[in-house]
């Protein structure tokens, strides 16, 4: 009989090999899917298609690396906010409207020449995701209104403004009625940090807002704020922290942060505002962040974990005619095993011969 | 001699640890025994055992003189072993006649089950309508039908776990008087307690354990209630005094709170009116749940107050949130350990920041110094005697006594110029608890002042130089104690003044 036996401490080994766990499970199970369901096809021609290609090669590195900025920063904000049991599900809508918000700017000073135009467009960004998640802030804090359906369903609100957006004021006034804005100018559009690709310097910023994450999560007050509201209400009252207060930080900043995730999209890889904005990155950061286990330093790999996966799962798609849906069920697989494996953190399995 | 019931080299470990050591116990006919022994002494195993949801490593029992192993407590039950729980089972929705008719087999709720119940409840004086909803009952006539249920299954013996725990100094009386009759009409008692007085009023023997093992089976009489204090923890006891009572002006005091509960199943405060004085104890006594945690959340600024009716040390206290009153030099030990003091999925390092006040160094502009709070952990963890491997070790994992000792020294390293701590002592061991009083009175005799809110009475009448009794969500007077102070307080509890 296997039983699961509660630990003093948190295992440190565990921490650590949980994760590689989970992935070595996903493996096998992805082997074992392939195997049944792939008729002649080589099912290591595939994993290496999916797996270690997208390494191989510096086109293929680089768009995974421009795959896994926004990621890590929704992440980011993501992880901050579930640590705090305050369920933001809504990032998709807080980065579509961040990226309109950020755009708009962008596209006021058409033509204007600036250093200073990419910042304030970020800070747009920024403060339209912060808008549109204190929406939700502000309707839990006063109404208690579950924030988990506020923001999932201002995501499909958001989806329609951009859309009426871009058949509106921000259409393209000489781009024969395409719902699409104008090409953004040379002063609106990210700089980019490897000669020949598409990278740009979101993935800096991202490195540097998790430094900074890590140590307000770690160092600051702030950090255990967000952690006891999460896990100990009454705690949190005890220890004289504002539970509005929390449900408003974690929101704003998760919502600033998809918001900045938009933005940086619009203005970098995309360089135009589409109807092609949202990319489900909102929802998949959600995985980012519990593969991370809310860690602001693991968002930084989990991001790139999940972005390999979206490459590699492009790759198939071209190569072998695969659907696209292998990159879901992959990315799925993953995040169930990894919570399952997690218990092994808190619990460790004994056996025990049965008694009588 | 011929015994009801014989225990004979019990044994049983988990792992490591003996939980029962070669215990033996012999039970007389008609006798009321008492098993008395610290937290983890053992004596639940124990107890376990003889109701059948434990098997033995080693040992033997012999129940009315044949061998005695039961496989459930059913078997236990079957055989005449009822067994009265510290936690009640019982469902407040129904009458006190339904909630006895479904823990029986075989019965069916008629007439004659009503009488039956009248009956034994006049034969034992356990007062009780079988009409009434549980729900509405207080927790001694809660009791009382759980014992009721028992007596109707015809025990000879009756295993009581704690019973007096939650009841008025009245209700322990009249249950002892019930327990003797019991015992007159043959039916023998294992009385679990560790509160020693009562044992020695009570019981004609008792087994005492500690740390698994049999340290003693005596007539509780022979021995002092501090001899026996004392073979159940192992060590001296020091006495309780006060050394240095000086007090001075009013340093806190509440005028005229009343409050509106939100819950729905709160109690509402009406005007209560307090004052706490430098360098004394002040207690408020009373049965839990009437008020306790409504005054506590408003103590400790979980709900902050309207002007004019929190004062401490001269200001206006009622806006302020927990860390702003302790910033103050005021601070609070809540009753309720896990998910109010203290975050039980953290370590005790982060546990300390729950309470940070500036000059603790803590945090500085927010800021945490890790090496300090590690330093002040280690210095609760061994000025309070907190046993744990390290400093990160996760609050659940803590015993409760333990983690009282923590949650007790993080406060005091702050030395509070007001302390307001709600039942200090609760489910903590006697060795443990005989050390927080101490660091209590120590803290008073200092000059600080000190608010305790409990419902153990003898806790209340030995720290305590001024004391109230809070009932329905009103707080009495101070009590004059030196006529009758106590029949007064039990009257006050029961909320029936004059």
């Amino acid at each position: 009989m296997i039983r699961l036996i509660p630990r003093v401490e948190n295992s440190t080994a565990m921490i650590l090999l949980s994760p590689l766990l989970a992935l070595t499970l996903t493996a096998i199970s992805a082997y074992l899917i392939f195997v049944s369901i792939l008729v002649d096809i080589e099912v290591s021609s595939v994993f290496y298609t999916l797996f270690v290609e997208p390494l191989t090669d510096s086109y293929y590195l680089s768009e995974l690396l421009v795959k896994a900025a926004p990621l890590m920063i929704i992440g980011l904000g993501l992880s901050i906010g579930f640590r705090s049991g305050v369920w933001n599900i809504g990032a998709e809508g807080q980065y579509v409207i961040g990226g309109i918000a950020g755009s708009a700017v962008g596209l006021y000073f058409y033509d204007v020449e600036g250093f200073w135009i990419i910042p304030l467009m970020a800070l747009a960004g920024i403060l339209g995701g912060m808008f549109y998640a204190g929406i939700a802030a502000f309707l839990k804090t006063r109404y208690q209104v579950n924030e988990i359906l506020v923001t999932l369903m201002l995501t499909y609100v958001a989806v329609l403004f951009l859309s009426a957006m871009l058949q509106g004021p921000l259409r393209n006034p000489s781009g024969f009625n395409f719902p699409e804005s104008r090409l953004f100018h040379d002063s609106a559009l990210l700089p980019i940090i490897w000669e020949g690709t598409r990278l740009h310097i979101g993935l800096v910023v991202a490195i540097i807002l998790s430094l900074i994450a890590w140590f307000g999560i770690k160092k600051h007050i702030f950090g255990m704020q967000i952690k006891i509201s999460g896990s100990a209400p009454r705690a949190a009252k005890f220890a004289g922290f504002n539970d509005n207060k929390t449900v408003w930080y974690s929101l704003l900043i998760s919502g600033g942060l998809a918001g900045l995730a938009g933005l940086f999209e619009a203005a970098g890889p995309a360089g135009q505002l589409t109807p092609g904005l949202p990319q489900f990155y909102g929802f998949t950061a959600i995985i980012v962040a519990f593969l991370a286990r809310l860690h602001p330093i693991g968002v930084l790999f989990s991001s790139l974990l999940i972005a390999l996966s979206y490459v590699g799962g492009e790759n198939v798609q071209i190569d072998y005619n695969l659907p696209k849906s292998i990159t879901q069920i992959f990315q799925g697989m993953l995040l169930f095993y990894f919570l399952a494996c997690d218990i092994l953190i808190k619990y460790k399995v004994v056996l025990f011969k049965t008694i009588r | 001699m011929n015994y009801q019931l014989q225990i004979n080299n019990i044994t049983k470990s988990y792992g490591d640890l003996k939980a029962n050591d070669d215990v033996s116990l012999n039970i007389k006919p008609s006798s009321i025994h008492a098993l008395l022994g610290e937290n983890g002494a053992g004596k639940s195993t124990l107890v376990k055992v003889i109701y059948g949801s434990l098997l033995p490593d080693r040992g033997e029992m012999k129940w009315l003189g044949k061998s005695y192993s039961p496989k459930n407590p059913f078997d236990a039950r079957e055989q005449g072993i009822a067994m009265v729980f510290q936690h009640f089972s019982l469902f407040e929705s129904l009458t006190v006649e339904e909630n006895i008719v479904l823990g029986l087999d075989g019965v069916r709720l008629d007439e004659n089950f009503t009488e039956k119940i009248i009956k034994y409840s006049k034969q034992y004086g356990l007062d009780i309508n079988p009409h009434q909803v549980v729900g509405d009952l207080s927790v001694g006539a809660r009791q009382r039908v759980e014992i009721i249920r028992c007596l109707m299954q015809n025990p000879k013996l009756l295993i009581m776990d704690e019973p007096t725990s939650v009841l008025t100094p009245q209700e322990v009386s009249d249950l002892f008087i019930t327990l003797r009759k019991l015992a007159d009409d043959g039916c023998s008692i294992l009385y679990i307690s560790h509160k020693l007085e009562e044992v020695r009023q009570l019981c004609s023997e008792a087994t005492i354990l500690r740390g698994g093992k049999l340290v003693e089976s005596c007539i509780p009489q022979d021995f002092s209630q501090q001899e026996l204090a004392e073979m159940m923890i192992g060590k001296k006891l020091i006495q309780l005094a006060r050394s240095n009572i000086n007090t001075g002006e009013d340093i806190f005091s509440i005028s005229n709170l009343s409050r509106k509960s939100d819950d729905m199943f709160g109690v509402d405060l009406k005007n209560i009116s307090l004052s706490v004085m430098k360098g004394s104890i002040v207690g408020i006594a009373g049965v839990a749940g009437n008020g306790q945690d409504e005054l506590m959340e408003l103590l400790i600024g979980e709900i902050t107050s309207p002007p004019g009716i929190l004062s401490f040390k001269g200001g206006d206290i009622g806006n302020l949130n927990s860390h702003e009153r302790r910033e103050l030099s005021m601070f609070f030990i809540p009753e309720e350990r896990l998910g109010h003091g203290a975050v039980p999925d953290m370590g005790l390092n982060e546990n300390m920041l729950l309470s940070r006040p500036q000059k603790s160094e803590m945090t500085s502009y927010g800021v945490i110094d890790w090496q300090n709070v590690e330093t002040l952990t280690q210095k609760v963890i061994s000025d309070f005697d907190v046993q744990t491997f390290s400093t990160k070790m996760l609050a659940k994992s803590l015993s409760g006594g333990n983690l009282q000792k923590f949650m007790v020294g993080r406060e005091l390293i702050q030395n509070p110029e007001l302390l307001i701590v709600a039942q200090p002592t609760w489910g903590v061991d006697a060795g443990s608890a005989n050390n927080i009083h101490q660091a209590l009175i120590a803290l008073a005799d200092q000059g600080s002042a000190i608010l305790i809110i409990s419902q153990d009475l003898d806790e209340i009448l030995s720290l305590c130089e001024q004391i109230h009794v809070l009932s329905e969500g009103s707080l009495s007077t101070a009590v004059d104690m030196t006529s009758k102070g106590l029949d007064k307080i039990s009257q006050l509890m029961v909320g029936s003044e004059d």
